[in-house]
């Protein structure tokens, strides 16, 4: 047996959930969380005799992705019928898009080990989410609804549909089987997010399934053009899993491969517990989804006024944004990619630059102290805004440089302030923070320091730097960390001759 | 005369004028259904206590001095495949035999606000799919004029309650036919407007691009008068479309002078009834009589063809593929999970979906939805799919060049008056065939009338059908109305 060397050939599908307040086609809300089937109407439970009616903000946000992707848009684009039968779609088929896409053939680019990757995307298009099933293990444990125990009894064994999602509006979002590894899937996956966080389409919350993603992988000898047999992942529900569930897939089509048999042609589960893909059902047997234009929906005409507002609406998307933040910014690489990811985070950069703090200092103190409150905290940017906005942002960084704190005594005070929410100036005056830099208060003390430590002060005298710096760290004890350090440094050069 | 054979517009003029209530008139059709129904059967479900309530508010709101809605007091039928809040909409299926609507349907809550008394839900092919109201899970419905005989379909039920007086007014639906050829069974006034004048909203869909709304009522002003009621946009349809409303019946007796009516050579066919051939050429005459100008059309891709004594058309056959094709997704919905039969005991979710609907659907739906999947299935979907709406824009672009040179263009309903209780049942093709002449107007979205002009020797009705540009509606009515006031067929009731 020889073991060979593959390429790995990935395609991925995702489903972004649009960030509109209603439906797709009818005005349920679309918010998460609610019990049972409270998030329907006639039109979304599917009841004879209703007709969808287009959200023209799902449509326009489905649009303005496909040209953040750099996609080809349909001037006339329509819906289609998608028809299968599953009890949580209440129509038994989906209206989705088929012939007309919004749009098709775009790219992103991507950042792999430093090269630029370019991805093609095979269309991105609207579509209406499902509802969801609850088996009979998440009927008994869901305390989403309220039962008594005879109710829960009734239940059992039972699955019952919930509604809430359905007629929820998609953006499926398909690329080309262009990526070469899973560390390419991976970026691509980041890359997506961080555009459609920009775009404002989406919230791109995986555990709320407003993200979800379907791959497609296979395997094919290095050098050999043609594409091996594919494999299509499902259930997949964070980025992780999808990180994991192509590990393992590669893995195990490579062993298939290595021991001569064929990878099958099929759709397998990802089962996440249990780290590993298993069959779900074989492509051989694949569905006739008999698509067909959707008549009760009239084609949406896209003239050239409506595209070029909803373009002048898309904002400069992170790869840009980072750009700039290194050329016009002076940012390091690597800082302003950290800032990008997070364009609330990335704003509130930007905002305290404008306030005029210099960038470095700026993104040193976000990417540090304001990041771990945050993630300590669990809390948004938008949360942070209300604490500690980017004006006393601003007011804590100028209290460093002009003294009046020290730099380790504004981490404390920057902690918190995003804590309490109370400005820094008051801070530092009702906790009594301002840095010591008056040589009287501080000569008393740097004595008392260089008389109770003989030892380092033989060792500073004959020229050990490190007695230095102990000796300044015991004034700062004994300070409560606000001397400032010049001041302290002059004065132990000063009153060294006076101690014996 | 007996209050239940007044037309809309005499009742209302006698309850506004204060010599009769909307409840003595709602009370008038609940005997006459008591009388009659149980030889006709043109209902699924009669609603006698919600009638009588409904009339006796109409009846109150007049008396505080509200003005009068449009349909004050009409007691109205309603199709079974009209969605009605709280009462029973089964569309003549098993599988929606308990089924209650949550909601009304558009149109519905249009004849209501109009004053108008929803009396009871009629009887038509089940999901609207036939010719003559005989593929009904309840029953055939009968043709009032003969009861041996089909009353047409699949408005059958509406198209029969109004001709025997069991109701003033009615709504039907029509895919390629539904009312204008049970109107012309039963000697009523029926019309199919424009697709996109009438909210679909409410209404079961059948085939979503081809449905469309419509009045069967006793004379033209009758049908004028509902069409006023219904045609309003509604934003809830997006197919509807927000044309303004004409004055129809303001407009409606006019001098016709002038008007071009063109008769289409495909459609006076060798084999056609010679009685109903006469009588719409001499209803064309009457036209000619008053002013109108009478030409020959042609409308090459509505051509039937004759063989053998078989017929032959294009229309149909594209007809065949559309519907079926939307039919089998519409109905789709029907699986036993969420609403209507579900089999008792399935064993899993696959058997919950196939008994379900093994057990509700009727033969000849199983048999449209089993075309229609199949002309939409991969590898089929252009040969019959796509060619059929190719063939469905030549004959719309027919349709809009021969009405660059004419107003309206006059045609038979059907090629013969109605025929006999189970004479095509075994023959689901000569049952298609019979829509030759209605089906192309759906294709096109455009709108049909079907006006009473005749009588076979055997005194079965005849009708005219009366073809026009999208949206004008008021043209074909002022025609119909112009041949109503030449005649009187329309005075004419079944001899029940």
């Amino acid at each position: 047996m020889t073991t060979m060397s593959y390429e790995i050939v990935i395609g991925l599908e995702a489903h972004a959930q649009l960030a509109t307040q209603t439906k797709l086609f009818c005005g349920c809300s679309t918010r998460f969380g609610a019990p049972p089937n409270t998030q329907t109407c006639p039109v979304c439970v599917g009841h004879p005799g209703v007709l969808p009616v287009l959200n023209r903000t799902a449509f326009e946000y489905a649009l303005k992705t496909a040209l953040a992707l750099d996609c080809r848009v349909n001037h006339h684009t329509a819906l289609d019928r998608k028809n299968y039968y599953y009890p949580d779609l209440p129509k038994n088929y989906q209206i989705s898009q088929n012939y007309n896409n919004v749009g098709v053939d775009g790219h992103l680019d991507i950042e792999v080990e430093g090269q630029t990757r370019r991805v093609r995307i095979h269309n991105v298009h609207l579509e209406e989410d499902a509802g969801k099933l609850l088996h009979p293990e998440d009927v008994q444990q869901s305390t989403l609804f309220d039962l008594s125990e005879e109710g829960r009894a009734a239940l059992a064994g039972m699955t019952l549909v919930d509604l809430n999602r359905a007629g929820t509006p998609l953006a499926e979002i398909v690329t080309q089987p262009d990526l070469r590894s899973v560390e390419e899937a991976r970026v691509y996956m980041e890359t997506l997010v961080a555009i459609l966080l920009y775009l404002g389409v989406s919230d791109c919350k995986m555990q709320e399934g407003s993200l979800r993603f379907e791959a497609s992988i296979s395997l094919r000898p290095v050098g050999c053009e043609q594409y091996g047999n594919r494999v299509e992942i499902k259930n997949l529900n964070s980025m992780k899993a999808v990180v994991h569930a192509l590990e393992y897939e590669a893995r195990r089509q490579a062993a298939c491969l290595d021991h001569g048999e064929r990878v099958a042609r099929e759709t397998r589960l990802w089962d996440d517990a249990g780290g590993r893909t298993v069959p779900m059902r074989s492509k051989e047997e694949a569905q006739d989804y008999r698509y067909f234009p959707e008549p009760d929906l009239v084609p949406v005409e896209i003239d050239e006024a409506w595209l070029e507002r909803v373009r002048a609406a898309i904002p400069e998307m992170a790869a840009a944004r980072r750009r700039r933040f290194v050329e016009r910014l002076g940012m390091p690489d690597y800082d302003a990619g950290v800032l990008v990811a997070d364009k609330a985070l990335a704003d509130y950069f930007e905002d305290c630059v404008r306030l005029g703090a210099e960038p470095k200092a700026a993104s040193n103190w976000i990417m540090g102290t304001v990041m771990r409150e945050l993630n300590d905290r669990d809390m948004t940017v938008a949360d942070l805004r209300g604490r500690l906005s980017c004006e006393r942002f601003c007011e804590a960084i100028r209290l460093v440089e002009d003294g009046t704190i020290a730099a380790n005594t504004a981490k404390q005070v920057m902690a918190e302030a995003i804590a309490t929410g109370s400005a820094p100036r008051e801070i530092v005056e009702s906790r009594g923070l301002r840095q010591i830099s008056d040589s009287g208060d501080l000569e008393a003390i740097v004595l008392r320091v260089l008389t109770e430590n003989p030892k380092a002060v033989a060792d500073l005298r004959e020229g050990r730097k490190q007695a230095q710096g102990f000796l300044m760290g015991q004034v700062m004890r004994a300070t409560g960390g606000k001397a400032n350090p010049k001041t302290v440094a002059g004065l132990i050069g000063k009153k060294l001759p006076e101690v014996p | 005369m007996a209050l239940h054979d007044l037309t809309a517009h005499e009742t209302r003029d006698k309850i506004i004028a204060g010599e009769l209530t909307a409840e003595a008139a709602a009370r008038a059709c609940l005997e006459r259904i008591t009388a009659v129904e149980e030889k006709l059967h043109a209902f699924v479900s009669v609603d006698a206590e919600g009638a009588l309530r409904q009339a006796r508010e109409v009846d109150a709101a007049l008396a505080r001095g509200e003005k009068p809605g449009p349909l004050a007091g009409i007691p109205i039928a309603l199709k079974d495949n009209l969605c009605t809040a709280g009462t029973r909409t089964t569309c003549s299926s098993k599988i929606l035999a308990n089924y209650v609507p949550p909601y009304n349907a558009t149109v519905v809550e249009q004849v209501l606000a109009a004053g108008a008394v929803p009396i009871g839900k009629t009887n038509l092919d089940e999901f609207a799919m036939g010719s003559s109201t005989e593929n009904s899970a309840f029953g055939t419905t009968r043709n009032p004029w003969d009861l041996e005989r089909v009353p047409g379909g699949s408005s059958g039920g509406s198209a029969a309650a109004v001709a025997a007086g069991e109701a003033i007014l009615a709504l039907g639906s029509d895919t390629g036919g539904s009312i204008r050829q049970p109107a012309s069974f039963c000697g009523v006034v029926g019309l199919k407007p424009t697709y996109g004048r009438v909210s679909r909203y409410g209404l079961v869909a059948f085939a979503s691009s081809l449905d469309q709304i419509g009045p069967i009522a006793k004379d033209v002003t009758d049908a004028a008068l509902l069409l006023g009621v219904i045609a309003p946009h509604d934003p809830r349809d997006s197919t509807s479309a927000p044309e303004p409303v004409p004055d129809y019946v303001g407009q409606l007796d006019t001098d016709i002078r002038g008007r071009k009516i063109g008769l289409p050579k495909e459609f006076f066919i060798e084999g056609m009834d010679a009685e109903v051939e006469a009588a719409v050429r001499r209803a064309v005459n009457v036209l000619a009589g008053q002013g109108a100008e009478v030409v020959e059309v042609s409308l090459p891709h509505s051509r039937i063809d004759v063989k053998d004594g078989q017929l032959s058309a294009y229309a149909v056959a594209a007809y065949y593929v559309i519907a079926t094709a939307e039919a089998s997704s519409n109905l789709a919905r029907y699986d036993g999970a969420h609403y209507g039969h579900r089999a008792a005991d399935p064993g899993g979710m696959i058997e919950m979906f196939s008994e379900s609907r093994e057990e509700g659907f009727g033969a000849e739906v199983k048999r449209r939805i089993l075309l229609g999947t199949y002309a939409l299935s991969s590898g089929y979907y252009d040969a019959y799919y796509l060619k059929a709406s190719k063939v469905r824009s030549l004959i719309k672009r027919d349709f809009d060049e021969a009405f660059l040179g004419v107003d309206a263009i006059a045609s038979p309903v059907a090629p013969a008056a109605a025929f006999r209780v189970g004479e095509k049942t075994g023959d689901p093709l000569q049952m298609y065939m019979g829509d030759v002449f209605t089906i192309s107007c759906n294709l096109a979205g455009i709108p049909g009338l079907s006006v009473p002009c005749g009588f076979t020797g055997g005194g079965l009705p005849i009708g005219l059908q009366l073809l026009g540009r999208p949206f004008d509606e008021l043209g074909l009515l002022q025609l119909a109305r112009a041949h109503e006031r030449a005649a009187d067929h329309h005075r004419r009731r079944p001899p029940l």
